[in-house]
């Protein structure tokens, strides 16, 4: 068998607070990450970060933050500042991957508002989130996404809650443009947050089930080789679901 | 006020019947109206009842356990205005209410037994005058986007049942749930029932297990033994809150497979054997429930055990039925710690299974199926000779299986209910198996529609009432 980009290579993941920030059904996105990888021969390591637990810069290659309760989403706030925010800004300066969900991608922007408090995130996204006397935007969405400088734009389906409202920073881009659904803040078109290799969205859970093209190019990203790279799977069951997830949203 | 009641009464009765010959299924619509007539209207019928009411809400087993609870009191000859039909929110029981209602103030019927949902328990038990017991089972992560965080129920039952007729009520609480158990901290008189038996304690809690942290301090808890999602026996090391030691507990549990359980009951200083018809250690919960909430209203044991073995299935909760010929058993799935247990008991049969999986995404089911990946489907690897996936999300329900570990050429998607349910039933056991029954887990309006499948078809028709 010739030798391919992904020979002896292992996806070196970490989830921050996996008995916390899990609100969501973030283990199917872990999920995900961790059979794509077996059913291709890459190595896959799981390894998680609880309260008080000091993080390894170098030793992860994707670092995964999911949602949580107000309560728990306080604890880990509190907890990311005293004890992951360094390791996390060197990861991530080394091109390491932040991925932020629902919850997660709160914490990772510059502040966000929780009840009556305003408490400082880690600050690798120029976002912050504040909270808005309107409703909770709750809904099945579907973003346009252009992860590559010139590529065609492609969808992301999934499913939003929350009740804060982000809004971007000069510093970072939207991930997306929302299609159908809410996003950021229900105005501004924007879904997510995008800033070098650190990603925050808001499309919670099962991101990466509903899109297995987006939990490659994690993969091919995390590993430094292109996701052309990356020996194709027999996807049919994951595109009935990708586009079960579109319908649902509308598109 | 009966005076001006009587004509609202007739008014709501009348829409109602309209509503049926209409087709409407509806059984909330006559109450829903009555209620916008008369906001009073819950209070001046429930205060007919010459025994009062019972409130009963959980997040899992409330209809269950209110059928385990109806069969004990009606053994024991209590009249009940039950909603029987599910029908959980105040215009549900106010629909009740109002078919028992009797000219000159009088009622059918002499205790209120109603399940009500978890959100409305506190605007129904705030107007329910005559509130005698309030029974509150479990409380576990279910439809995120239409009851939001568990805390926030938690607070809203606190909030329950600190004013109005709540207030005077005797509270029928969990031991083992730690955020059912605080509700009673500053209460004298609560029954607590819960389960001693190491045996069944599990390796630790479930992926999708909330309640970790102390109600009193928010230090996180200890657990002991944990038996179910987040129950079990803890404490908190930081303030020293523990379980509360129950005066209904359950012991010696045997689980037999997807055809029933024993334990043995024991109510203080008595102990009875309970041979109980419903599968699972979730059916334990609701038939302790139901015995810890007789025990409040003073029904002696023997009317406690005699009730519980006769009681059978509310429809779709572990209810077989007949398809095409062969037997399938209705396992409602409709949130992580609920299909969890349904997946644990039917992972206690042997062999292979046939299965249908029905995921709905209606407003009742939740819109959000997110959840699906929080269930431990992982059980069913290497188990199943057949998976079909049917409902409204049936390819992300296809998906879940597949990384779950089933093999995926087992896993098919047939989005029609009927077309779904005719193809799982043809799925045969080559041989020796004879018998074994199809298993479906449909989500709540998938349940639903199930039913009307079956009755259109004349294979269901006797046994739902």
């Amino acid at each position: 068998m010739a030798l391919s980009a992904t020979t002896g290579r292992t996806l070196r993941v970490c989830a921050l607070y996996p008995d916390l920030m899990n609100i969501y059904a973030d283990r199917g996105n872990l999920l995900v990450l961790r059979r794509r990888c077996e059913w291709r021969g890459i190595g896959f390591e799981l390894s998680g970060s609880g309260l008080e637990q000091p993080l390894n810069a170098d030793a992860h290659d994707l670092f995964y933050i999911g949602g949580g309760q107000d309560r728990d989403q306080r604890l880990c706030a509190e907890d990311l500042l005293q004890t992951k925010r360094a390791s996390l800004h060197e990861a991530a300066a080394r091109g390491a991957i932040v991925l932020g969900v629902c919850g997660g991608y709160q914490l990772l922007g510059r502040a966000y508002t929780l009840g009556e408090d305003e408490i400082e995130g880690v600050g690798l996204l120029d976002v912050h989130t504040v909270r808005d006397p309107g409703p909770r935007l709750i809904g099945d969405i579907a973003i346009e996404v252009s992860l590559e400088d010139g590529g065609d734009p492609r969808v992301l389906a999934g499913f939003e809650n929350h009740g804060g409202r982000t809004h971007l920073g000069a510093g970072a881009d939207p991930l997306g443009r929302v299609v159908q659904g809410h996003g950021n803040d229900g105005r501004s078109g924007h879904e997510g947050a995008r800033q070098g290799a650190t990603i925050g969205t808001y499309l919670h859970g099962p991101l990466l089930p509903k899109n297995v093209w987006f939990a490659d190019w994690l993969i091919a990203t995390a590993l430094h080789i292109d996701p052309s790279e990356l020996t194709p799977l027999q996807d049919s069951f994951e595109c009935a679901a990708h586009r079960s997830a579109r319908r649902a949203a509308g598109l | 006020m009966a005076r001006m009641l009587a004509p609202k009464l007739a008014l709501a009765r009348a829409a109602g019947a309209l509503s049926r010959l209409r087709g409407g299924g509806a059984t909330s619509a006559p109450g829903k109206l009555l209620l916008t007539l008369e906001p009073d209207a819950l209070g001046a019928l429930a205060s007919r009842l010459r025994r009062g009411s019972v409130l009963v809400s959980a997040t899992n087993g409330k209809t269950t356990t209110a059928a385990m609870a109806a069969s004990i009191l009606e053994r024991h000859g209590v009249e009940l205005v039950h909603n029987q039909a599910g029908a959980n929110m105040a215009g549900g029981i106010a629909s009740t209410l109002l078919a028992a209602a009797r000219p000159r103030g009088g009622i059918a019927g002499e205790l209120g037994l109603f399940e009500v949902d978890e959100l409305w328990l506190q605007p129904v038990a705030a107007r329910l005058r005559g509130l005698r017991t309030v029974l509150l089972s479990n409380l576990f992560r279910d439809q995120l986007d239409r009851y939001g965080e568990l805390e926030t129920i938690a607070d809203s039952w606190v909030s329950a049942l600190r004013d109005g007729p709540a207030r005077a009520a005797t509270l029928v609480l969990n031991a083992d749930d730690p955020l059912v158990a605080d509700l009673g901290r500053d209460r004298d008189g609560v029954v607590y029932f819960g389960v001693d038996d190491d045996s069944l304690a599990l390796g630790g809690m479930a992926h999708a297990a909330d309640a970790k942290h102390c109600r009193r301090c928010g230090a996180p808890y200890a657990f002991d033994a944990v038996y179910l999602g987040h129950l079990g026996h803890y404490h908190c090391p930081s303030c020293g809150r523990r379980r509360p030691s129950p005066t209904v507990c359950a012991r010696a549990v045997e689980l037999d497979g997807v055809r029933g359980a024993r334990f043995r009951l024991s109510v203080a200083s008595e102990e009875a054997d309970v041979k109980l018809a419903l599968p699972g250690l979730y059916n334990v919960y609701n038939a302790l429930a139901a015995a810890a909430l007789a025990v409040a209203l003073e029904v002696p044991l023997n009317d406690i055990v005699a009730g519980l073995q006769s009681a059978t299935a509310a429809f779709g909760r572990a209810e077989t039925v007949t398809v095409d010929g062969r037997d399938a058993q209705i396992l409602l799935v409709k949130n992580p710690a609920g299909c969890n247990e349904v997946l644990r008991t039917l992972a206690l049969e042997p062999g292979e299974h046939d299965v249908l999986g029905v995921l709905n995404d209606n407003i009742a089911d939740g819109r959000d199926v997110s959840w699906v990946w929080d269930a431990d489907y992982e059980l069913l690897a290497g188990r199943v000779r057949s998976v079909t996936c049917a409902g409204t999300r049936a390819p992300e329900l296809a998906l879940r299986l597949k990384y779950a570990g089933v093999d995926p050429q087992r896993i098919r998607v047939i989005d029609d209910l009927a077309r779904a349910l005719s193809a799982a039933a043809a799925e045969r056991p080559d041989s020796g198996e004879d018998g074994q029954p199809l298993y479906v887990l449909p989500t709540y309006t998938a349940m639903l529609a199930l039913r009307e499948l079956l009755v259109r078809r004349g294979e269901a028709s006797s046994s739902w009432r």
